[in-house]
């Protein structure tokens, strides 16, 4: 799973996808997790580095990871 | 360490309103409230649709053209264009603002002396007047506007014969530079008629001529236009005091100021094109004093300004009645409000607001009346929120003209109200009903 690579992120959540001009913003997990996968690491890493930090179940980050997973591809910015 | 707080990750693509060659994004505001009044108990109360009208908005723009004028020029004096809205209640709010009455025909005319306006206090234009009409305002004081050679000669007869004066003005039509040049109305300017009637005037002894009237056109954005014609009746009112050492008393200039509305086709909303009453006040009062009137010799400045002083002050609530498909897919509602209740449909974008929140998510929709006309169409074309049946919407800036210019046609049309500056609803035009249509009529005994 990879960030496409002509995706421009900002430091303050800001994403620009400029083969379609579209523009994105998201909130500070949403950065934390699209970070983490820029840096390579994979589903299983980031639940685990995110049980540690939040306060949160497994089952309930599992589904909201999912959820956006899905809207990372559906807004074409992940490789196929 | 304790945990942090988790919040789903999410991910929202912007779609700010980007400008297009359509203008900005369609933001369409839920309008439940009318001047502080819920449109749902409004339709409860009074059915749908209704047509409603603020009290407070009308005094608003009355104070805002008031305060443009006198700012800038000494004497001002609006009159109300019974066309534009004669409701009884209507007037009366204007003339209770000090506003004169401006009528163009018999029945307007009377009317305003119902409404308690004095005969002295009427502007009579129009192209129509009868010998008795003419001979009524004569009587009354009222200031007649000659628009033709016949009227001059008619009116002229009429006081002759009666014995009685008759106070005039004219009533000049002129290049102002403008599309459509207005000249079917009044005498004109640059061929030599308006000088020729006012020479007229001025050598018979039973026709007192008190002022300039002009009239340019209607919704017209362009202020430079006020301002040649101001500058032109400014001309006459000098030419006809080096003749003649008499000063008219006031220039008439009409009214013809744009509303806020958008017109069909308009690339631009009106909201952002539509000069300030300020502006138009500029370009006429300026047009005035820097004329070689004397200063002590200016004359009053009358405005007969109608539709820029209504318009926002009107709306009408009504019901979703179904949707569909069209051929082409694109999506139609049908709504209990038609052309009938909503005449500037055929001029105007008129803007249409859900009473209620919704998503946000808009769709091209056609919408149209409920009569079985293909004429009826309010908006051929515009991103609408999915209302289902029975959902309620706001048409704005509907107040002038329309109840005026509504058609008996299909239908009876609906209860009138009005908000008072108390938010307190009152009904000025009740709901017609087949007996009130069917009260003019007769039926032949053989067919009875």
């Amino acid at each position: 799973m990879l960030i496409k690579g002509n995706i421009a992120l900002s430091d303050n959540g800001f994403v620009f996808n400029p083969s379609s001009g579209d523009s994105f913003t998201m909130n500070h997990t949403g950065k934390e997790v699209i970070m983490l996968i820029k840096e390579g690491k994979t589903i299983n890493e980031i639940i685990e580095l995110m049980l540690e930090k939040y306060d949160v179940d497994k089952m309930t980050l599992e589904r909201y990871l999912l959820d956006f997973m899905n809207d990372l591809s559906s807004n074409s910015l992940l490789e196929e | 360490m304790s945990k942090q707080l988790f919040e789903r990750p999410t991910i929202t693509k912007l779609t700010p309103g980007v400008p297009s060659k359509h203008g900005a994004g369609t933001v369409i505001a839920p309008m439940p409230l009318i001047d502080g009044v819920k449109v749902d108990d409004l339709i409860e109360q009074y059915g749908s649709p209704v047509y409603v009208f603020s009290e407070r908005t009308i005094r608003k723009a009355m104070e805002d053209i008031k305060r443009a004028f006198s700012l800038r020029y000494q004497k001002v004096q609006m009159a109300w264009s019974y066309k534009t809205n004669y409701l009884d209640s209507i007037c009366r709010i204007f003339h209770k603002e000090g506003s004169w009455a401006e009528v163009v025909s018999g029945f307007e005319y009377d009317k305003a002396i119902r409404n308690g306006v004095k005969g002295e206090n009427i502007l009579f234009n129009g192209p129509a007047k009868s010998a008795l009409e003419l001979e009524k305002a004569a009587r009354n004081g009222s200031f007649i506007h000659i628009d033709h050679f016949d009227e001059l000669f008619m009116l002229s007869d009429i006081c002759m014969s009666k014995n009685i004066e008759a106070r005039v003005a004219i009533r000049v039509n002129m290049d102002i530079g403008i599309y459509p040049k207005w000249d079917r109305f009044g005498l004109n300017y640059e061929n030599g008629e308006a000088w020729d009637a006012i020479n007229r005037i001025m050598n018979n002894p039973k026709l007192k001529l008190m002022g300039l009237h002009t009239h340019i056109g209607t919704y017209i954005m362009s202020v430079d236009a006020y301002r040649i014609a101001a500058s032109k009746l400014a001309e006459l009112a000098c030419s006809i005091a080096q003749k003649f050492d008499h000063y008219i008393s006031y220039i008439d200039m009409g009214g013809g100021f744009a509303s806020k509305n958008t017109l069909r086709g308009a690339y631009l909303s009106g909201e952002d094109t539509t000069p300030s009453f300020e502006e138009y006040a500029e370009a006429i009062t300026s047009a005035i004093i820097n004329s070689q009137i004397k200063p002590d010799k200016l004359p009053t400045l009358i405005l007969e300004t109608g539709r820029a002083l209504i318009d926002n002050a009107g709306s009408i609530a009504g019901s979703v009645l179904a949707n569909k498909r069209l051929s082409d897919g694109r999506r139609a509602t049908i709504v209990d409000v038609g052309v009938n209740l909503l005449f500037t449909a055929f001029w105007y974008d008129h803007k249409i607001h859900p009473v209620s929140n919704h998503s946000g998510l808009v769709e091209e929709t056609t919408i149209y009346g409920p009569l079985c006309m293909n004429i009826d169409v309010l908006r051929p074309s515009l991103m609408f929120p999915s209302l289902k049946r029975g959902d309620r919407f706001v048409i704005t800036r509907t107040g002038a003209y329309n109840n005026t210019q509504w058609l008996q046609f299909i239908t009876t049309r609906p209860n009138v109200v009005l908000i008072d500056q108390n938010r307190k609803v009152h009904l000025i035009r009740r709901a017609e009903t087949l007996e009130d249509v069917a009260a003019n009529e007769f039926i032949p005994e053989y067919l009875g």
